[in-house]
């Protein structure tokens, strides 16, 4: 007797609604049980990860922002994702569109112009498809692995963020610690609404999902991503030139990744600092499968995961739970979402040996 | 139209806010934010005793809650919030990245009270307190110059900001106060905890010839390392001696405990006003603890000499005459270094090998 793995033709209708509520029963299952396994009150566990965290409406704003760049990150991943481009330095851009809408944030200090916002934008963009031009270029010449020249270049960016705010751009009224001035007034994103952190970006990165879902599922070039996606070889047929899916999908990663930089410096950070993300450019690969490399998908998907950070952070102020505790359920949840889905695209059998085998 | 959505919405959250008020009323609640997990030694740990004391000194008169590992970035500002909206009086922010969000929170949260380490702005409510590690750094360089056999140090540092600058100065000035010829190499690994970095920067540094390694990180990696290859360290934060019993001279630590009681007094009589706060050896906030059964009474005495000089105000690590790398004298004969040029120190004195890392 083994277990043996069969794709899928058709899936049924009933198992695609049927297991995400299936996956979310197993996590809330295994999490009560976790959570009395540590002498926490289940119930109280996990009203403060679920509920706690968006009670109000300060906590909804703030459940917006944190899932901002986790959105816009995780839907330009998908664009390469589902064309078989595997960029995994969304980190490494987002540091990039920080740097270059941070630079020119800087440079017009004082100045304060009106053009400034709409040109950090631009440049949030731009500096993250620059950088993520350069593993495009590597990969469409060269044929180099992508998944480690982008991946190494999250690294450089990384550092070369750490040399400007520890050099040239420091603060030069800030004793010597590494930061920027913080930004002037036209270099800050507006609020959407005083007292909370909403800002401007939220409604971007909604009109970002609009924009990859006509992209993904609505444009000849989202039909020629998918297909070199899923079945390389009819691309090949068909006359689909490989180094024009490996552009497009590293350029929307650099850009929409370079976009959540230039947000977050410019909307809650409002400086340059060595740390401007705290890995959701990883976290993002995460969202993009978890959301199925669908847009809508990914909205969903982007806010759940900003709920679990958001709910780990109540649970430790409330019951006490470790971090830690908080990265198993977290991983718990993933897991079994992530396994349900691969469930509707595969069916399990037990075949029998067979004698000469 | 969205305007007005938005106004309303604003106050409704304002609304929503008093709900999150303590139940509670008698006790003060009090809050930390830690940057690093607690782990059994390091940084955030010598916070999480200063936390626990505080709830043994004043049992059932406070209740403290604490967040780990919460990153510099936008993540700290909702933290900070969070902790203030559940009721809690009195916040420590307890690493340099939350100094602005700590500032922002204070303005939302005017009768609440913050307090955040190693930074430099304030406000009506919000104070922040710092050590001068430099004075622990001189005496672990006494140490080091005594027990050192090649009068080489290693010394693994994070960044090459002030704070960690100084900190090299001291130690060689310490070092060279005892042996006027040591020296003391850096290697940088950029980051305040990376233990493998840490390690291997020791190592690096052993087989260039250092026999005592200094650091300014936070993990016991290189107490480990040291230990490994049979030379002596210097812990730095906690009491390391358990991660190299053969290897630990001695530990400069920080004890925050005296500070956060003194804090809390002054909060609970209604007294606190804010203030930049600096304590250092004559304030109990530096010890020396974990001696290793290696060093000889007579250089713990030499150290107690010079730990009683610095509380009468007669020794400072920074005390002339110092000279500069390039052997310019900074600070005459007799005078003292003022706060403010230690605070923005970006040079190395003699006795460092090797330049500083280009701006």
């Amino acid at each position: 007797m083994r277990l043996r793995l069969e794709a899928r033709t058709e899936t049924a209708r009933w198992l695609v609604v049927a297991t995400p509520l299936l996956a979310a029963a197993l996590t809330l299952a295994s999490g009560i049980v976790m959570f009395a396994a540590l002498g926490y009150d289940p119930a109280k566990a996990l009203t403060s990860f679920f509920i706690k965290p968006i009670e109000n409406v300060y906590g909804l704003t703030e459940l917006a922002v944190k899932a901002t760049p986790l959105l816009l990150c995780a839907l330009g991943l998908a664009v390469g994702f589902r064309g078989g481009v595997w960029n995994i330095g969304a980190e490494g851009q987002l540091t990039m569109g920080a740097v270059a809408a941070g630079g020119l944030a800087l440079a017009f200090h004082g100045e304060e112009p009106g053009w400034l916002m709409p040109a950090m934008v631009l440049a949030g963009a731009l500096g993250g498809a620059a950088w993520a031009a350069i593993p495009a270029f590597l990969r469409a010449r060269f044929n180099t692995n992508e998944i480690l020249t982008s991946l190494m270049l999250t690294y450089v960016a990384v550092q070369f963020l750490g040399y400007l705010v520890h050099g040239p751009w420091r603060n030069p009224q800030g004793f010597n610690f590494p930061q920027s001035r913080d930004f002037g007034e036209a270099a800050i994103i507006p609020l959407l609404m005083e007292g909370t952190r909403l800002h401007l970006g939220v409604i971007l990165a909604g009109l970002a999902v609009f924009a990859a879902w006509l992209l993904l599922d609505r444009s000849h070039l989202g039909f020629q991503i998918r297909v070199s996606g899923s079945a390389p070889r009819a691309a090949a047929y068909a006359g689909y030139p490989v180094s024009r899916i490996v552009w497009a999908g590293f350029l929307a990663g650099g850009a929409m990744a370079g976009l959540a930089g230039m947000m977050e410096a410019a909307g809650p950070i409002g400086k340059l600092q060595p740390l401007i993300s705290p890995g959701y450019g990883f976290a993002a690969i995460i969202v993009a499968f978890l959301g199925r490399l669908n847009a809508f998908g990914i909205l969903l998907a982007s806010l759940l995961v900003a709920l679990l950070y958001l709910g780990g952070e109540t649970a430790q102020i409330d019951l006490k739970v470790p971090p830690a505790v908080t990265g198993v359920f977290q991983g718990l949840l993933l897991f079994f979402l992530l396994g349900s889905d691969f469930l509707t695209r595969y069916r399990v059998k037990l075949v029998r040996r067979a004698a000469a085998s | 139209m969205k305007l007005r959505i938005a106004t309303a919405l604003a106050a409704l959250a304002i609304a929503a806010a008093p709900l999150a008020a303590p139940a509670g009323a008698q006790e003060l609640k009090i809050g930390f934010v830690y940057v690093s997990p607690i782990g059994s030694a390091g940084w955030t740990y010598q916070h999480e005793l200063a936390r626990q004391h505080l709830e043994k000194t004043f049992a059932g008169k406070v209740k403290t809650t604490y967040v780990e590992s919460v990153p510099e970035g936008a993540d700290a500002e909702r933290v900070i919030r969070r902790l203030a909206q559940e009721g809690n009086k009195l916040v420590f922010t307890t690493s340099f990245g939350y100094m602005d969000p700590t500032i922002k929170v204070a303005q939302a949260f005017p009768n609440a009270i913050f307090e955040h380490a190693t930074g430099y702005k304030t406000a009506k409510n919000a104070g922040n307190y710092i050590i001068r590690f430099e004075e622990g750094r001189y005496l672990a360089g006494i140490v080091a110059g005594k027990m050192s056999k090649s009068g080489k140090a290693g010394y693994v540092a994070a960044f090459p900001i002030p704070e960690v600058i100084r900190g090299i100065n001291a130690f060689i000035l310490g070092m060279r106060s005892v042996n006027p010829n040591a020296t003391v190499s850096v290697v940088w690994v950029s980051s305040w905890y990376d233990p493998g970095k840490e390690r291997e920067a020791a190592e690096a540094l052993i087989a260039q010839g250092a026999d005592v390694i200094m650091q300014h990180t936070d993990s016991t990696a290189p107490v480990q390392a040291a230990e490994a290859k049979g030379v002596y360290a210097i812990g730095y934060h906690s009491d390391m001696s358990k991660f190299g019993p053969k290897a630990h001279l001695v530990a400069s630590t920080h004890n925050w405990t005296g500070y956060y009681q003194s804090v809390v007094e002054k909060v609970m009589k209604g007294q606190w006003k804010a203030e930049q706060y600096v304590g250092g050896i004559k304030e109990g906030m530096v010890v020396m603890a974990g001696w290793g059964p290696m060093v000889p009474d007579d250089v713990k005495k030499l150290v107690a000499e010079k730990e009683a000089a610095m509380k009468a105000g007669k020794l400072a690590p920074f005390q002339g005459p110092v000279k500069a790398q390039d052997g310019k004298e900074v600070v005459k004969a007799g005078a003292v270094m003022s706060a403010k040029d230690i605070a923005n120190m970006s040079f190395y004195v003699q006795g460092v090998v090797g330049a500083l890392p280009k701006k």
